[in-house]
């Protein structure tokens, strides 16, 4: 059985987005299929919102872009970091994580009480 | 990439999206088929997951951030194709817009330069005109000599300096010519910032009496009479007969009340000029610098206890006289504010009146685009979208009419000024800058907004499905209702405009038809200066001006001939207390009267009916008893029902001795027909040239004019009086030749150009409210036509129709005129305050000029209505 595919939270598919994009420059395409089998598929990303996204970062100078040839020597744009990208990248991550921890530390609460 | 170059590489930017997008598909294309997939099917899946190539497009131009200036880029071009498309409505919407916008433009840019921007001058709101004023004189201009004096002498926060009006005949160089000129005080220049462009201003040595005569001269005399040369300064000039030095020239545009060309110092009008030392006699006007370190509020507390010490020192003269400060801008101008405010409103109605026309031109064509808007809807277009492509279209409208708009300004600013009646303050100043252009675009824009507003609100949201199928043909009840409020509104912009001019209309009738007192045809009044040799002693005076009277009256048409010292309308005042028992009053407590100083032919001259006594004659000498004639005003004041010839009146500037009341004469307007009966000195009297006393005679030589009665036009006898009248020196001028007919109908001027202003204004709004409601009208029946046709298929006559759509007319026609009433009598108060002499808002007027927008909109609205009655009910339901 496959296990049900959730939405994305709002505003993390930019996040996702640059993490996939730190790993090395990359194109849109590489983009769409890394995301999903990272997250194993349980994470179901919209391509059809995966290019404006990546037009809306490239827009804020999180992200460039470059025309290169693939392996199969076709010309793709290839994106790749900034440095304002990394360090939005970090700071979100960050976010992100702290708001992870907190959520699971409520959780756990829960579960075991008043500690 | 900045947004210039996302915009400048659209093409290669949409080529790589387009490149991008289809990478993207041909590789889940491939890699589906490695999984076994049909080539065709696989196609179908990755198109599927990509979720539509272009909408995925469109959301990623969306996140360029140069989609709106793309949009409006398009909606500019969009909107250009459309006017291209329909250059009759082009053209007349920017016509009206260019008009309102332009008559518009020209008021602002008058109150800018005369009511807003600050005065030339450095530092211009320190600078303040002094103000006396007592219970009993109201607001007077002046201060007398030695009060200035005083307070110049005690003032800490101000630095004071005084000017009076002078003139005389420069007979050297160039050819004689009579100028007006001002004594002004040493520092006048240095109060106000400026300096001499060449030379220098007065030094204090030169600004007292007995010192050698110097002149400062304006900048017009400079290049007039010298030429506009270097080595000006030191050169003589013979000013009044006696020879000035030229220390400097003024700088060009200089002005005091009005343009003069020689600046001479006041001290030394002393040696000629009786009022110098008469404390009472508050001739001078004064402006001053607020020294540094000091504000306006101390400057006024210092003077009020200055004017104070006065009061206490000099009792007769300055009890109950305050002092006050008042910034010079607004003296400069006058009550000139009123007048151009009122006008840029009128202005600013007709403007509204073409938005709301332009509006209704345009609404009309948005309802017939109501299909094309439905159909771009349904394709996915937003609602805000389409808004804003309307309010691009009549921003754009409204920008090219504020262009012309401008163009028309700034072809029309300066004859308007020209046009102006009598002096308009600053006039030289008036000119287009930046303040007026924002204003212009921003009137534009305003205009653009107002009359796309109601376009853009009816992008139709609701019903799309109705819409497209019903097709353009149909009109829906909420757009009926938009079209009959502009029409409702136009009519009753209109009805203000209207009857206001009415009012103005009525009020002016009436002000001419007042009686001014005295007989206006053919006489002729005109300032006169004594040739300066012929004022050596007063016997020499009084010899030179019995010659003067006796050569006038031999040229031939001169009937009789007068001197006086003031001429009714004319520019010009000499207002005398007086009490009429040997016990003064308390000091400016006394009565006031407008004192004339005239020879016995003045009554025959002026037409003046004399009720009692008798008018002056040979006999008043200045040996003889002292005499005056009254007006029956100040005998109604001054004597009530007794009969006032015989009493004996005190005059204290005339001396001790009380003067015979000989006669009554009737009262003259002297104020003018229209502001007479509002003057604070509403009474008069004469008293005989002959008897002026020998002091002062020079002094009265300077000012006296002469008054002729013609048995032939009064204009032709000027050249002959002049030739008659030069003098043995040629330096004897006539000048500001007038005659009464130009005196009085020159005292209604303001009136005058206020109706002929509002009258164009309002044959202008009555002309665009009878051009919208045709608009509207032809437009609401033209939707009707198939219905039209079925009613008269089913035995409707062409009467009925008519009935039927001039009923609908005149049911907007009516609330119009009903809102418009309303308003206009609002306007009508704003008029009453603003207008001296102006008649309050009555039935009469009303009456005549509603009757006249309500046939004029009835015609506008026949004409349609006869169309509709023609239709043929064939054609018409064939239409469908």
């Amino acid at each position: 059985m496959t296990p049900p595919k959730s939405d994305l939270p709002q505003g993390t598919l930019d996040l996702l987005i640059l993490k996939v994009i730190a790993l090395g420059p990359v194109h849109g395409y590489a983009i769409a299929q890394r995301l999903e089998q990272v997250s194993r598929g349980v994470v179901q990303v919209p391509e059809g919102s995966l290019y404006p996204a990546l037009h809306r970062l490239e827009n804020r100078r999180l992200l460039a872009a470059d025309w290169k040839e693939t392996e199969t020597g076709r010309e793709a744009k290839f994106y790749r970091l900034t440095r304002k990208g990394s360090k939005q990248l970090k700071s979100e991550a960050a976010d992100w994580q702290r708001l992870i921890d907190a959520i699971a530390l409520i959780l756990g609460m829960a579960d075991g009480g008043v500690r | 990439m900045n947004w210039w170059k996302r915009l400048s590489r659209r093409t290669q930017m949409e080529a790589q999206l387009e490149k991008e997008l289809s990478f993207h598909l041909e590789q889940h294309t491939s890699e589906l088929v490695a999984r076994g997939i049909t080539p065709d099917e696989a196609q179908r899946q990755a198109r599927l997951a990509l979720g539509g190539p272009e909408r995925v497009k469109e959301q990623c131009r969306d996140a360029r951030g140069t989609r709106w200036l793309e949009d409006f880029l398009h909606d500019t071009l969009y909107a250009l194709r459309t006017f291209r498309r329909k250059p009759g409505f082009t053209i007349i919407a920017l016509l009206i817009l260019s008009l309102g916008i332009g008559a518009t433009t020209v008021m602002f840019a008058v109150i800018n330069s005369v009511l807003l921007r600050p005065l030339s001058y450095p530092a211009p709101d320190r600078l303040v005109t002094l103000r006396g004023s007592a219970e009993s004189l109201g607001e007077l201009w002046g201060f007398s000599h030695l009060d200035f004096s005083d307070v110049k002498a005690q003032s800490h926060t101000l630095a004071l300096a005084a000017w009076t009006y002078s003139g005389a005949t420069i007979s050297e160089p160039g050819e004689p010519e009579y100028v007006n000129g001002r004594d002004i005080s040493a520092e006048l220049f240095s109060a106000l910032g400026i300096s001499p462009i060449q030379g220098r201003a007065f030094s204090p040595d030169e600004d007292r009496p007995g010192a050698p005569p110097v002149a400062v001269i304006s900048y017009g005399l400079w290049q007039r009479d010298f030429g506009g040369q270097q080595n000006t300064v030191g050169k003589s000039l013979i000013y009044d007969g006696k020879p000035h030095t030229v220390v400097g020239v003024a700088p060009a545009g200089f002005q005091l009340d009005g343009e003069a060309d020689v600046f001479t110092p006041l001290e030394q009008r002393q040696n000629t000029d009786p009022r110098m030392q008469n404390r009472a006699a508050r001739f001078l006007r004064v402006l001053a610098r607020v020294r540094p370190g000091f504000g306006l509020a101390e400057a006024r507390t210092e003077l009020a206890l200055i004017a104070r010490d006065l009061a206490e020192e000099y009792p007769t003269s300055n009890a109950g006289f305050v002092m006050a400060p008042y910034p010079l801008q607004k003296e400069l101008v006058g009550d000139v504010g009123s007048t151009l405010w009122l006008l840029l409103c009128a202005v600013g109605l007709v403007l509204l009146i073409a938005c709301v026309n332009i509006a209704s031109l345009l609404l009309a064509r948005a309802v017939s685009r109501d299909r094309e808007l439905a159909m771009r809807v349904a394709l996915g277009a937003g609602r805000g979208r389409l808004a804003r492509q309307c309010l691009t279209e009549s921003a754009i409208l409204g920008l090219g009419g504020g262009l012309l708009g401008v163009l028309l300004a700034f072809l029309g600013v300066h004859p308007f000024v020209a046009f102006w009646p009598g002096n308009l303050p600053r006039a030289e100043e008036v000119h287009l800058d930046w303040r007026v252009l924002v204003f212009a675009v921003s009137a534009s824009l305003v205009s653009g907004f107002l009359f796309g507003l109601a376009p853009a609100l009816r992008v139709p949201i609701r019903g799309l499905e109705q819409t497209l199928r019903a097709g353009a043909r149909n009109i829906t009840g909420s757009s009926r209702r938009l079209h009959s409020a502009f029409v409702i509104s136009e009519i009753a912009l209109a009805v203000i405009l209207l009857v206001s001019a009415g009012m103005l209309g009525h009020t002016l009738l009436a002000l001419s038809s007042l009686d001014p007192g005295f007989n206006v045809h053919n006489v002729l009044a005109a300032h006169f200066a004594l040739s300066p040799g012929a004022r050596a002693n007063p016997e020499q005076i009084r010899a030179a001006w019995q010659d003067v009277l006796d050569r006038a009256r031999r040229v031939p048409g001169v009937e009789s001939v007068a001197l006086a010292d003031i001429i009714p309308m004319r520019e010009g005042e000499n207002s005398l207390p007086y009490w009429t028992s040997a016990r003064p009053p308390p000091p400016n407590q006394e009565p006031v009267a407008l004192a004339s100083c005239v020879t016995p032919d003045y009554l025959n001259v002026m037409g003046v009916p004399l009720r009692q006594g008798r008018f002056f004659n040979e006999h008043d000498r200045i040996d003889s008893s002292p005499v005056v004639v009254i007006d029956e005003n100040l005998a109604q004041h001054a004597f009530g029902t007794k009969d006032a010839v015989g009493k004996p009146i005190w005059i204290p500037a005339m001396g001790a001795t009380p003067a015979l009341v000989v006669g009554v004469v009737g009262h003259v307007r002297h104020w003018g027909l229209a502001a007479d009966d509002q003057s604070r000195v509403r009474d008069q009297m004469y008293y005989p040239f002959a008897q002026v006393p020998s002091p002062l005679l020079h002094f009265f030589s300077s000012i006296m004019s002469i008054a002729v009665r013609t048995t032939i036009p009064p204009m032709n006898v000027v050249e002959p009086l002049r030739r008659e009248l030069r003098g043995a020196a040629n330096d004897q001028a006539l000048y500001e030749v007038l005659t009464m007919e130009q005196l009085v109908s020159a005292s209604l001027a303001r009136q005058r150009f206020l109706l002929l202003l509002f009258g164009i204004f309002a044959g202008l709004a009555l002309l665009l409210a009878c051009s919208g409601i045709y608009g509207v009208l032809a437009y609401l029946t033209g939707q009707r036509v198939p219905e039209i046709g079925v009613r008269m298929t089913l035995g409707a006559k062409p009467l009925d129709v008519i009935r039927m759509v001039l009923g609908e007319s005149l049911a907007m026609i009516f609330v119009g005129v009903g809102v418009g009433t309303l308003a206009a009598l609002a306007a009508g108060r704003i008029l009453n305050r603003l207008v001296e002499g102006m008649r309050p808002a009555d039935v009469s007027t009303f009456a005549i000029t509603i009757p006249v927008l309500v046939l004029a909109a009835l015609f506008a609205s026949f004409i349609p209505a006869r169309r509709a009655s023609r239709i043929d009910p064939m054609t018409a339901l064939r239409q469908q």
